[in-house]
């Protein structure tokens, strides 16, 4: 019972003293003078606004993709007791005393140190020289760009830190536990899927596995790399929704319902509304699409001039806008077409699907009209206006069919908040719509609305919601005049389930678009591979001190060409083999190819994409590609020594050769190592940086 | 567009030019004149000859019915699916319609099929290659990549189909031992030969007919280079004699260099309020117009240059200049408020009146490439301009303006000093009376450099065609579902109306199929890779399933998912070549899947009847349906189908559908 104690307990430690030395040097080359400069630098003007929002948990939408690494970002900063108040400005800002810069950069800084061991596993575990490791994780060591992004509060390193280790541990076969910062770290886990779908594919064809072993593998792969991926993906979603429930600068472009589901904001107005819309409900319409900007349904007292511009003739009747600010001319009022009364009735009578209504403006008592005459700006359009009668045969056409887009059944009530309708016109079948266009002078700038004939499908810009709502109660004009100046009052809160939060929020990361496509550093992804430009971080106020987003160039170029040296060899090796000549024995080739699917395949998947994107890019953007490149020079340089130099001879050539070009590596990183740790530097020393003169070195002119 | 062969009158379009020769051939073979406008749908044609065109196309629309009938022969070598298939396409509404009107794609359609049929069968005679069949074959192959090419870019993927199935061919070849390396030498250069120099020169002497065709000027002219417009007759620049060198007081246009750029223009309308400063719009516009025209003035004095007393002076590189509108009086002027749609560039305005404005209205000129004091060439000299207060450079950003801005291209002042054809400008016209006219012949670009120039200027209006955010548009993945038709002619109740909408029951038939493809294609591979052996007739079906039906299949995505990823405007009738794959599939998919059933039955003679039976059943049921639809293709009238009374209310079997 006790024999446990009989043996004696043993530790056995195993201690790579080089993979010690190199985390050692590694953590050394990113923390060195980590809170150097105390300033703004670059992009950290633009997470550290997201940090500051996690600590005030205010609800933001950001487009670069999802949580993980903002939350790490701001993880750094809960832990150095950040509060969250500091203006995020302007490159270049000092920081203030009450942030934290140093733990706020220490978490990228920790990655990008990590990924030196990384790099030395990965190889190891594709079955290479422990020599060809170590010259991968110096490459990484001493790479500047690396350097220079890990040591500042930005998401690459940690983005490539998650990229090596998933690598690592699919190679160790672990439980594949994906992550991801940005989207690109789902070009990466796609390779991976490929991979593991390989080798399955190969298991396959083992004849020696009997079925019921297949399944079981098939159904343990299918659980590790996609229900796990998956459950963690949300976690994080749902971490950052939990934290985040405030309302803040984002919020507009979210639905109503998901904005009432924030503290403050709409949700201050809306609590307490009453659920479902009735006959005589006060309503503000809120159109779905959000584009260009949010906006309800708005008229106000002014017609459609009689001639436009361009000598079209408008109906003259009262303008029908939508207008992206909360007016009292918002409102209006359902009103059942059969009955004269404007006030709900007790108990009040619920609008449901396919329900015919008319719509009154709350303000003038006018009908909402639509008719066969053309929109202001949309001629292919109806126009939609407030119905005058003229006297002149042109009889009212105010009869509106009501349809929830998001209905369970057809005979859903009409819900605030919740429901997406459309109002299709009766007699023409024209439905409500944005056009997206904005009104001349005489419309104020205010959005066009019009009644689309030909009403092909499903267009957000069709479908409105209700935002405010309230039952009417007074039936003569002047109360209810009052009544509409009035806040809403009354108390029923709306819970979104963190599903229907998280699809949208998904959605809406996923199709925003940020507008500015120009940017001084911005390059094309074409540019990168020979790093025709830089991007400059920073630049000390006085001194010449600068800090540079500049590559080794040695490294840049060598992994070039280990990658088109990779590439030429494997198809010579392929075609030979098609013809039954074999130059390199069996387990070489397998290691060869293993060796090619990570790092070709690593590289191609995250940087391919890119000439695919609309998007502003920066060369930071390479920097997970490169990675990978690196990771493929000692591979290519060992098969080289080990197969192709036959030689005693030939071998130690090409062992000075490797080490001569080693140190030009080592001379190049010291070279440019004083733009990446922002060491002061003379006028001449820069100009001597200047390799390339496309490069953007910052020399501040004399005299000055 | 055919018309404009007939004129031969240089026009611009986003597609190559074949197609529309072909048309232009037909009218012009059946006399039609070349003299209807083709303005808008619903116009009538009256006594225009219209009917060769029509009939062309409607001619190598049916024959995409033999030739998907002879693939589907070839690949599976049962007559059932070949018929089915043919049934398919026969009685498919939105076939039907797409090929009985003047339009691209039955034209596409043709050499799409075309270049597969071949392809299959060149593959068939792959037993006897060099023989007379199999050239015969793989030439036609590359003849129909050319004419797929030569009408829409779209044959961009049936050339990458034919090409993948090629390099597996090649690789195939090049595994099999006994056969030398000379000789597969020999397979790969006839490859070469036949699919890409056959090809390639077919398609660069049609852009060579195009322009020998087109050699008059006409309303594509301003889409174009100034070097590229001296070669139209008819054009001010054909054959031009202008003063060679600038000079202060001339009165010149001055084009964009960035492909499909447009001259500096501007009008009497101002920028609205917001959008910067209210002062005079100034915007890039494609065609000629009097409002291109600008002075060039000396900053700092305003005496009249044109006065015959006084002498001539060049302007120099370098100089400080002002432009002047010529018809509107007012100065090229540039200011920190950022521009209407570019928010990082400065706004350019006209500003002041009758010349006189401010020290914002000055721009230093250069020319690229050359040192201070050289004398600026017309039409020759990439011109640079600088704003002298803030340093920004003018420039195009390509971008449409709003409904205020008449739909013209904005100009900006870009604060970035990057070299891009964006920010460069060239003169073109250049009038002034008191220089002499120089011919200028050495602009003749060679026929390469127009060939690229027509290419990229497509591509450019290819991406162009963007969708605006409020437009409802067709998404691709509505098209396989044939969740929502293209409305061709007839708009109200009245009218004589065609939809174009595929036959419901063909193309949900389609769509599941591909589904029931993907599962048998799975376990076939699965059961395959796993060893198990298998009689020599399921042997011949795996084959037929996994080989023939692979390369449908193939077909299909290669037609179908690149406009997952197409950013500009897309239409239902572009899903038309991948759902011709998608017939071939079902054709393919369901003979082998009743034949693999009917193998169970023990008689043969049930098992034939079955089999028979199954077949018959669904090309009945394709018939039927067809008889219903029928309507949408050749046309109706009467009430709208969303009306009950209209005999087509029964058939409104989706609420998207608007016949």
């Amino acid at each position: 019972m006790l024999g446990f104690l009989k043996k004696p307990v043993v530790v056995t430690a195993e201690i790579n003293l080089s993979l010690v030395a190199l985390t050692v040097v590694g953590l050394m080359s990113r923390l060195w003078g980590l809170s150097y400069p105390r300033a703004v630098v670059f992009d950290e003007v633009y997470y550290g606004q997201f940090v500051s929002l996690y600590m005030k948990r205010i609800f933001f939408v950001d487009d670069s993709g999802p949580p993980l690494g903002h939350m790490l970002l701001a993880l750094g900063g809960y832990l150095g007791g950040f509060d969250g108040n500091f203006l995020w400005n302007r490159i270049g800002a000092e920081y203030s005393t009450n942030v934290p810069v140093c733990s706020l950069r220490f978490l990228p800084a920790l990655a990008g140190a990590l990924c030196i061991p990384l790099a030395y596993q990965i190889l190891v575990e594709l079955q290479f020289s422990h020599c060809a490791a170590l010259g991968a994780a110096l490459l990484i060591l001493l790479e500047n760009s690396l350097i220079t992004q890990s040591r500042f509060m930005l998401l690459e390193s940690i983005l490539i830190f998650f990229i090596l280790l998933a690598v690592l541990s699919y190679l160790k076969f672990y439980n594949l536990q994906r992550h991801r910062v940005k989207y690109m770290g789902l070009f990466t886990y796609m390779l991976l899927l490929v991979i593991a779908g390989l080798h399955f594919w190969h298991m396959l064809g083992d004849q020696n596995l009997s079925n019921v072993s297949l399944v079981c593998h098939f159904l343990a792969r299918g659980l590790t790399l996609l229900i796990i991926p998956v459950a963690t993906y949300l976690s994080f979603f749902y971490v950052h929704l939990t934290l985040l429930y405030r309302s803040g600068p984002h919020d507009q472009i979210m639905t109503s319902a998901f904005q009432a589901s924030l503290e403050g904001g709409l949700a201050r107005i809306t609590q307490g509304q009453p659920l479902e819309v009735a006959y005589g409900s006060q309503i503000t319409l809120r159109n779905v699409l959000g584009k260009p900007m949010q906006c309800w349904l708005h008229s106000h007292t002014n017609t459609y001039p009689i001639r436009y511009e361009n000598g079209r003739g408008s109906s003259h009747q009262q303008q029908v806008t939508c207008y992206p600010f909360k007016d009292v001319n918002n409102w209006w009022i359902v009103k059942d077409p059969g009955m004269q009364q404007l006030v709900v009735s007790n108990p009040p009578r619920p609008v449901r699907h396919g329900h015919i209504v008319q719509l009154v403006h709350g303000i003038t008592t006018r009908y909402l009209n639509t008719h066969d005459v053309a929109a202001p700006l949309s001629p292919h359009s109806q126009e939609v206006s407030c119905y005058i009668d003229y006297n002149i045969s042109m009889p009212a056409q105010n009869l509106w069919r009501v349809e929830i887009v998001n209905r369970e059944s057809d005979t859903d009530v009409w819900k605030t908040i919740l429901s997406e309708v459309r109002f299709v016109h009766v007699n023409t079948s024209a439905v409500l719509k944005l056009s997206g266009a904005s009104l001349p002078e005489w419309g104020y700038r205010q959005l066009e609305v019009v009644g689309e004939k030909l009403s092909k499908g499903y267009h957000q810009s069709m479908v409105w919601n209700v935002e405010e709502h309230r039952y009417g109660k007074s039936q003569e004009q002047k109360e209810r005049e009052v009544e509409l100046h009035s806040p809403t009052r009354m108390d029923i809160s709306k819970n979104l389930s963190f599903m229907a939060k998280f699809t949208e929020l998904q959605w809406k990361i996923l199709t925003l678009k940020n507008e500015d496509t120009e940017h001084k550093y911005s390059s094309s992804a074409l540019d990168w591979i020979t790093m025709d430009t830089n991007i400059a971080y920073w630049l000390h106020p006085t001194s010449g001190a600068q800090i540079h987003l500049l590559g080794n160039v040695c490294t840049w170029a060598s992994a070039n060409v280990a990658a088109v040296v990779y590439t030429c060899l494997s198809l010579w090796y392929l075609i030979r083999r098609r013809r039954k000549i074999y130059d390199i024995p069996e387990d070489a080739w397998q290691l060869w190819v293993s060796a090619g699917q990570i790092c070709v395949g690593g590289w191609v998947v995250n940087y391919l994409p890119f000439f695919l994107m609309e998007k502003t890019l920066f060369l930071y953007h390479y920097l997970p590609a490169l990675t990978f490149q690196i990771l493929l020079i000692p591979i290519v340089l060992q098969h080289l020594s080990d197969h192709l130099c036959r030689s005693l001879l030939s071998k130690s050539m090409f062992s000075a050769l490797t080490v001569a070009w080693f140190s030009s590596v080592c001379f190049a990183y010291r070279t440019f190592s004083p733009v990446t740790y922002g060491e002061p530097l003379s006028v001449a020393e820069l100009k001597d940086l200047r390799w390339k003169d496309s490069w953007n070195i910052l020399i501040r002119k004399q005299g000055h | 567009m055919g018309s404009y062969y007939i004129n031969r009158t240089f026009f611009f379009d986003v597609h190559p030019p074949l197609g529309k020769m072909l048309i232009g051939l037909a009218g012009y073979l059946s006399g039609y004149d070349g003299t209807f406008p083709f303005q808008k749908p619903g116009d009538r044609y009256e006594q225009h000859n219209y009917m060769g065109m029509r009939g062309f196309c409607a001619f190598l629309g049916s024959c995409l019915v033999p030739f998907a009938y002879l693939t589907v022969l070839e690949l599976s070598k049962s007559l059932p699916a070949a018929l089915l298939t043919a049934f398919i396409l026969i009685f498919d509404t939105g076939c039907i319609t797409l090929s009985q009107y003047i339009l691209l794609d039955p034209i596409l359609m043709f050499f799409l099929m075309g270049a597969v049929l071949s392809m299959v069968k060149c593959n068939s005679c792959a037993d006897r290659p060099f023989s007379a069949s199999w050239w015969l074959w793989l030439s036609l192959t590359g003849v129909n990549l050319a004419g797929a090419m030569g009408v829409k870019f779209v044959g961009l993927f049936v050339v990458l189909l034919v090409g993948l199935n090629t390099i597996y061919d090649l690789w195939d070849l090049l595994g099999n031992l006994s056969l030398s390396l000379v000789m597969f030498g020999k397979h790969f250069l006839a490859r070469v030969l036949c699919l890409i120099l056959l090809p390639l020169t077919l398609y660069v002497a049609m852009f060579a007919v195009h322009f020998a065709v087109l050699n008059k000027s006409g309303p594509g002219d301003g889409f174009f280079s100034s070097a590229f417009q001296s070669q139209l007759i008819g054009n001010n620049l054909h054959n031009v004699s202008i003063p060679e060198h600038l000079a202060y007081g001339s009165v010149v246009t001055m084009k964009n260099l960035r492909m499909a750029g447009g001259y500096l223009h501007s009008h009497w309308h101002l920028y609205p309020e917001g959008v910067g400063a209210r002062q005079q719009q100034v915007t890039a516009y494609l065609h000629k117009d009097l409002n291109n025209l600008w002075i060039i003035k000396k900053h700092d004095s305003d005496i009249d240059l044109l006065d015959s007393s006084s002498p001539v002076e060049f302007v120099r590189h370098g100089d400080i200049i002002r432009l002047e509108h010529k018809e509107t009086s007012r100065n090229l002027h540039s200011h920190q408020h950022e521009a209407p749609l570019t928010r990082k560039h400065f706004q350019v305005t006209g500003y002041g009146i009758n010349g006189t404005g401010d020290s914002n209205d000055f721009w230093r000129i250069e020319v690229v490439g050359r040192r201070a004091g050289k004398l600026i060439k017309v039409l020759r000299s990439k011109i640079r301009l600088t704003h002298v207060a803030t340093g920004c450079i003018l420039g195009s950003s390509g971008k449409t303006l709003p409904k205020w801005g008449w739909e013209q291209v904005e100009v900006t002042c870009t604060p970035y000093v990057k070299e891009t054809p964006n920010s460069l400008w060239n003169f073109e016209d250049h009038i002034n009376p008191k220089l002499p006219n120089i011919s200028l012949d050495v602009l003749k670009p060679s026929f390469v450099e127009i060939l690229l120039e027509s290419h990229m200027v497509m591509i450019r209006g290819n991406s162009g065609l963007k969708p605006k955010d409020n437009e409802v548009t067709s998404k691709p993945w509505h098209w396989p579902i044939n969740y929502q038709g293209l409305r061709f002619s007839g708009v109200n109740e009245t009218d004589y109306r065609v939809y174009l909408l595929g036959n419901p029951v063909v193309w949900w038939l389609n769509l599941f199929t591909i589904g029931l493809y993907l599962l048998i294609a799975i376990s076939t591979a699965v059961v395959l890779k796993r060893g198990v052996q298998l009689t020599s007739e399921h042997k011949e079906l795996s084959r037929v399933v996994l080989c023939g039906g692979g390369q449908v299949a193939l077909g299909w995505l290669l037609h179908y998912l690149p406009f997952f990823m197409m950013g500009r405007v897309l239409y239902f009738h572009h899903y038309f070549p991948a759902m011709l794959f998608s017939s071939m599939l079902t054709g393919i998919t369901w003979d082998t899947l009743l034949k693999f059933f009917s193998q169970f039955l023990s008689p043969s003679t049930t098992a034939r009847r079955v089999y028979g039976g199954g077949i018959l059943t669904l090309i009945l049921l394709i018939t039927y349906s067809f008889y219903l639809f029928h309507p949408l293709s050749y046309g109706m009238i009467g009430p709208m189908a969303s009306d009950p009374s209209s005999p087509m209310a029964g058939l409104r079997w989706m609420d998207s559908w608007e016949f």
